[in-house]
């Protein structure tokens, strides 16, 4: 019948749609709100969760890993691993970092990421350097509010 | 002539945009399967034996399962390595968070051993091989975010066909 047709060929395309989008989100890049004043004033320099930021998420980067110190990553939490933070990248490996006791070196194939807002941000002076390979994603640029479109530079 | 000719061309670019299409549509949905279901691996080298071969094998591993659960003593995962995220080798996990594992550091070299606590959100992964296996012996636990997917079947060589997992302790 007509109606059957039409709701088959509408979830076809909606399935196909959905496939290209995940794709796409995974491989070029997505969009992605940010939460908390971790990032304070780069993002979100009002606390106001209404204005949060939207930030566009650049997925190239993970084709081979390749990052720089300056970049603002979003990363899994390697305590909470339904967690995602986003934090900028202040040591590579081989680089030395100062925290607050001692001197400590990054290890190689992990990173050092602080936040730009040091009095309030979970960052690698609690959890220490993560693997670079939980990064998901460099952020190149907000998006909303408008206002504030902007590219992130390092 | 002229006009034949240029039919000719919106014919040819529209079969090329056709498969330009399909060709798309193919690879998304092989990032699809391969990032959200499950995907194949070849495996070599000696940290594994003997449950795999040193010259290679070819895995069936899935993604499914580290979405909803936490990995458990035994199964064999493909982690990303902590030293080079550009590599991904398989092991087996030994530990999960909370657990206090003693392991010998370098059987080779002496018989000195060590004892940590895993910490909450990683896992202690071990080579079955460990005379010859770079692990967390070396680079310490690994967080769940760097698992990739669990190994469930062996594919080649045709002999060993079957499944693979934890072994019966």
């Amino acid at each position: 019948m007509g109606i059957q047709n039409i709701l088959w060929q509408v979830a076809k395309k909606a399935f196909t749609g959905s496939i290209i989008g995940l794709t796409i989100s995974d491989r070029c890049c997505s969009v992605v709100p940010v939460r908390g004043d971790s990032m304070s004033p780069t993002f979100n320099p009002q606390r106001n969760s209404h204005l949060d930021d939207y930030v566009l998420v650049d997925k190239f980067c993970l084709k081979d890993y390749k990052f720089a110190r300056g970049d603002v990553v979003v990363f899994s939490s390697p305590t909470n691993f339904g967690d995602r933070y986003i934090k900028r990248i202040v040591g590579m490996p081989g680089e030395w970092i100062s925290s607050s006791r001692d001197v400590i070196r990054v290890p190689e194939g992990h990173c050092w990421v602080e936040g730009d807002n040091k009095t309030s941000s979970l960052d690698s002076r609690t959890f220490g350097p993560i693997p670079l390979g939980l990064i998901q994603g460099r952020v190149t640029r907000v998006l909303w509010p408008p206002q504030r479109i902007s590219k992130i530079g390092q | 002539m002229a006009s034949l000719s240029s039919s000719f061309w919106n014919t040819a670019s529209r079969e090329a945009m056709k498969s330009g299409v399909f060709i798309a549509k193919l690879y998304c949905f092989l990032h699809v399967t391969t990032n959200y279901l499950g995907f194949m691996a070849y495996a070599y080298g000696p940290s594994m034996i003997p449950t795999l071969h040193p010259s290679g094998n070819v895995l069936l591993a899935e993604r499914i399962s580290k979405r909803y659960q936490k990995p458990s003593r035994g199964d064999i995962v493909v982690i990303r390595s902590p030293e080079n995220p550009n590599k991904t080798p398989i092991k087996r996990v030994v530990g999960i968070e909370g657990d206090c594992i003693s392991f010998v550091i370098d059987p080779v070299k002496s018989d000195e051993s060590e004892t940590i606590v895993v910490p909450k959100g990683h896992v202690f992964v071990q080579g079955d091989y460990t005379h010859n296996s770079r692990d967390s012996r070396n680079f310490g636990p690994v967080p769940y975010g760097l698992i990739q997917g669990r190994v469930l079947w062996r594919v080649w060589p045709f002999q060993d066909f079957g499944p693979l997992g934890p072994t019966p302790t």
